[in-house]
């Protein structure tokens, strides 16, 4: 058993590490190509050094993306061999999809995206921007699709214990897809739109006052301002799609033990599995069952329904689920709060320059909050299907290798020193670009002396 | 169904072609940028500089026909695919740091501070080297039937070394071709230095094989096979002397014959795969497991051969695109 434990954590810290890059990414792309056609329609200098800027730290994030996924595709088959035994055949004709449609087409024109610009016509550079903005979403569809089909498993027949495809339509389109593949695409565009304003902001704390840092500063902003109200509400959909299909995963978001009708809104508690109860409640009466069930007598499922006769446990790990979702909500909040603020005071303060220095402090404190609330998310998401790996089909346990542990062990203990090592490089480094440009900007934008003899050159020769 | 006869007999045979090929356009491709990175520590910062630059637009791509081709082992053969990767699990780790290394290194040297540039080309040097050298392990404990034992382990130490060597080398005659000047010249030398190595390494790989396992031995030495196979070490034997001649009087004054030794490497190694495939079909985990038993459902094979057939030749399209943008000698990496 010890390897399962080891396995799953090792999964975890990888696909956790994966994803951070992708959530910039897959958002980023298109940001750029954004700033590029700006600059075509417009020929403003400044959307070019947007694009110059941020486009190394595309590249920078592209390339860990690229290493850590590779690493992810051999998982499958170092950690978890039972899984493509079982249900190979769906989720192998996924994956190669992926690699077909998404992977290849990103990778060949990252190349021209990135180092094309003097040697291919402006079209094909642009062409090449959006292509690998698409490729970054293609792949992003393929493997929820793939996640989503684990979590509302449908379109498939199992025959002597091995999963095959009966309706393809079905199983791309499986219930929960629509939900996750929207809430991520959401994720990510709220993950870049943070770390542009608090990069931004961050250049601009150092003095930088280039008309590209007003730029990007405002576009952040205004974009985070525009997709929080729409996350909140894709996310609130996400949950009654999930209260249909995994009602267990529910009831331990809500911290619910027993079904029943004017279940409150916990902010805090601490759920006991032993005990089945929770300590130190705090909560907003009948609200989650008004929030679940639009009723305020409305039945929410309960986890003791998710125990069997005998004892045997059916539901996910109650505290990582319940504060997991309690952790992205907030943030969730905490981005609402921040950038529809930072608006109002920009337009109070009568502008960014005069705006009191405390508002980018507070953009600069943001600056990562995408990947806080896209990992609590996600940990909600797959924490909350455990036992099972494919939902009611195949457990985790029944999926993993039987590796020696000790092996596990140490090829965990090496992926998670070089993944701190990287995280602190990346960090490291994306503040250091910031730094740079905020001092090359320094440089450029220095003011002339106001010497008689310059202002003279001010007057017009007659 | 009943067109192209048993579906669950061609199949297996079209999805090991897919796979053999992914795995040989990888190892052609990732193998010159490997084998670049395995060169570093002989260049100074400049030519280092070079160096990336000549596979910077390419290296990613690069690896995804490493992707494709473990992907298309997971989808066409889940079973061997669990079976060979959790045998191969330690070295697959190593490959798999080594990869993630110089991966971000790439990146890393151009945009971190100065100071830390050394360091990061000391990540890409070590990154390189661990993949190429675990490469060539896993092949040849693959040879070996991937068993853990003492002659298989050492055997695998034999091929993981020969491997890197020939990946250096690839990536030798991958300057010759992308680069001038003394770069240029330096490369020429190094190629010319390894090339005695890589026939040594070929002929070592190629003899062993078939004296570590009888049923290798039989599919090669017996009558009318060793008749249809006796022109493949002739050939090879052909593009060594071709080689040997084209590196001797590179650089030429007009530069016009730079890209024949990395051209004829490449059909070196081709024939090289083509004669292990040969030796191994039709198992796909060596003496255990045939393509046939490994095989998924036919109804999951064909879909992804459909789109296979239409993706395929788009994504050579747009590959060809690209070395073709990037074609020429290697200039300085700009974003602008
Ligand atoms: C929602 C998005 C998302 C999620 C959940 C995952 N990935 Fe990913 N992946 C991407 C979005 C992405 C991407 C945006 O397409 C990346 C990031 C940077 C890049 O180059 O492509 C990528 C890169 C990437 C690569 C390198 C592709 C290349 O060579 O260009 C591989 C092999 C994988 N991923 C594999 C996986 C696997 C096996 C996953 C799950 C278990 C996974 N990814 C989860
Ligand atoms: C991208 C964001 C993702 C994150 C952060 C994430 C996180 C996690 C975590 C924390 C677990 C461990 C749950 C537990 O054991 O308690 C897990 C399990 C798992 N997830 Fe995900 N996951 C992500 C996406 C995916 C995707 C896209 C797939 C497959 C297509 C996937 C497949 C799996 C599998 C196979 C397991 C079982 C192994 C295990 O239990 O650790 N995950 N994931
Ligand atoms: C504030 C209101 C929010 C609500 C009500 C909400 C709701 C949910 C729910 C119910 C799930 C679990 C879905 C499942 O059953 O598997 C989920 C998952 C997730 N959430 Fe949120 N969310 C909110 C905000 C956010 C924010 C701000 C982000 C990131 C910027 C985010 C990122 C994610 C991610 C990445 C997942 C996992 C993938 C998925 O299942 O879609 N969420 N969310």
């Amino acid at each position: 058993m010890e390897e399962l434990l080891l396995s799953r954590i090792q999964f975890a810290a990888n696909i956790s590490f994966h994803i951070l890059f992708p959530t910039i990414t897959i958002a980023l792309g298109w940001m750029l190509l954004f700033f590029k056609l700006r600059f075509t329609a417009t020929r403003e200098e400044r959307w070019m050094e947007a694009y110059r800027f941020w486009v190394k730290i595309f590249a920078l994030s592209f390339a860990m993306g690229v290493v850590s996924g590779i690493t992810m595709s051999f998982q499958f088959g170092t950690n978890w061999p039972g899984f493509m035994e079982r249900v190979g055949n769906i989720a192998g004709p996924l994956l190669a999809y992926e690699v077909l449609t998404a992977f290849f087409l990103e990778a060949v024109f990252l190349g021209i995206m990135l180092f094309g610009f003097s040697k291919v016509p402006n079209w094909l550079h642009t062409l090449a921007t959006f292509l690998v903005a698409f490729g970054t979403t293609m792949s992003a569809f393929w493997i929820l699709v793939l996640n989503s089909w684990m979590h509302t498993p449908v379109g498939f027949e199992m025959r002597d214990g091995v999963a095959h495809a009966t309706d393809w339509l079905a199983i791309v389109f499986n219930p929960s897809m629509p939900y996750r593949l929207v809430h991520m695409l959401l994720a990510s565009g709220l993950t870049v739109a943070f770390l542009i304003a608090g990069l931004s902001a961050f250049r601009w704390l150092l003095g930088d006052r280039s008309a590209g840092v007003r730029l990007t500063l405002r576009t952040g902003v205004t974009v985070a301002a525009v997709l929080i109200p729409i996350q909140i509400l894709a996310g609130d959909l996400h949950g009654l799609n999930t209260l249909e299909h995994q009602p267990q995963k529910v009831a331990a978001m809500e911290g619910n033990w027993e079904t029943r009708g004017n279940v409150p809104l916990l902010l805090f508690a601490i759920p006991d599995q032993e005990e089945r109860t929770n300590h130190f409640e705090i909560g907003i009466p009948s609200l989650a069952s008004i929030i679940l069930k639009h009723d305020p007598a409305g039945e929410v499922p309960g986890l003791n329904d998710f125990v069997l006769e005998d004892g045997t446990v059916k539901h996910p790990p109650v505290g990582p689920v319940f504060w997991s979702f309690r952790v992205m909500v907030g943030t969730g909040v905490l981005m609402l709060v921040v950038s529809w603020g930072t608006l109002l005071a920009f337009r109070l303060s009568g502008g960014v320059s005069r705006t009191n220095p405390w508002v980018f402090r507070g953009l600069v404190a943001m600056a990562f909050s995408g990947w806080v609330a896209t990992l609590a998310g996600w940990y909600t998401t797959e924490i909350g299907r455990q036992p099972w790996l494919v939902d009611g089909v195949l457990t985790t346990a029944q999926a993993v290798a039987d590796v020696p542990a000790a092996m596990v062990a140490t090829t965990l203990a090496a992926y998670l020193a070089l993944y701190a090592g990287l995280l602190v490089a990346y960090v490291a480094a994306l503040t250091y670009l910031a730094r740079k440009a905020a001092r090359d900007q320094d440089i450029v934008e220095v003011e002339p002396p106001r010497s008689s003899a310059a202002n003279v050159k001010l007057i017009p020769a007659e | 169904m009943t067109l192209f006869g048993d579906p669950t007999i061609w199949l297996p045979v079209v999805f090991a072609t897919l796979m053999g090929v992914s795995i040989l356009i990888y190892v052609v491709l990732d193998g010159f940028d490997l084998g670049v990175g395995v060169l570093f520590p002989f260049a100074d910062d400049a030519e280092k500089d070079r160096m990336v630059a000549s596979i910077g637009p390419f290296w990613d791509a690069n690896e995804t026909w490493l992707v494709l081709a473990i992907g298309l082992l997971l989808v066409a053969f889940p079973v061997a695919h669990g079976t060979i990767l959790t045998a191969l699990y330690l070295p697959v780790a190593i490959m798999l740091i080594g990869l993630i290394l110089r991966g971000v290194a790439f990146e890393f040297r151009a945009k971190a501070p100065a100071t830390q540039k050394p360091l990061w080309n000391q990540a890409f040097f070590y990154g390189s080297l661990m993949t190429s050298l675990s490469q060539g392990f896993m092949l040849g404990l693959y040879i070996m039937g991937l068993q853990w034992d003492l002659p298989s382990v050492a055997f695998a130490l034999l091929t993981g070394l020969c491997l890197t060597g020939a990946y250096a080398f690839i990536g030798a005659t991958w300057l010759v071709m992308k680069t001038d000047a003394t770069l240029q010249d330096k490369a020429v030398a190094w190629a010319k230095r390894g090339l005695p190595g890589v026939v040594v390494g070929l002929g070592a790989v190629s003899l062993a094989t078939p004296l570590v396992s009888p049923r290798i031995f039989e599919k090669w030495f017996s009558f009318p096979e060793i008749m249809l196979l006796a022109p493949l070490p002739l050939i090879s034997a052909g593009l060594i002397v071709i080689l040997f001649l084209a590196l001797r009087h590179a650089p030429d004054s007009q530069d016009r014959w730079s890209w024949v030794p990395f051209a004829t490497t490449i059909c070196l190694f081709s024939l090289g795969f083509l004669g292990m495939a040969y030796s191994f079909y039709p198992y796909v985990v060596p003496e255990a497991l045939t393509i046939y038993e490994a095989a998924s459902a036919p109804e999951s094979l064909i879909i992804i051969l459909v789109g296979t057939l239409f993706v395929l030749p788009t994504i050579l399209g747009y590959t060809a695109l690209s070395y073709y943008v990037f074609r020429g000698k290697a200039t300085e990496l700009r974003y602008d």
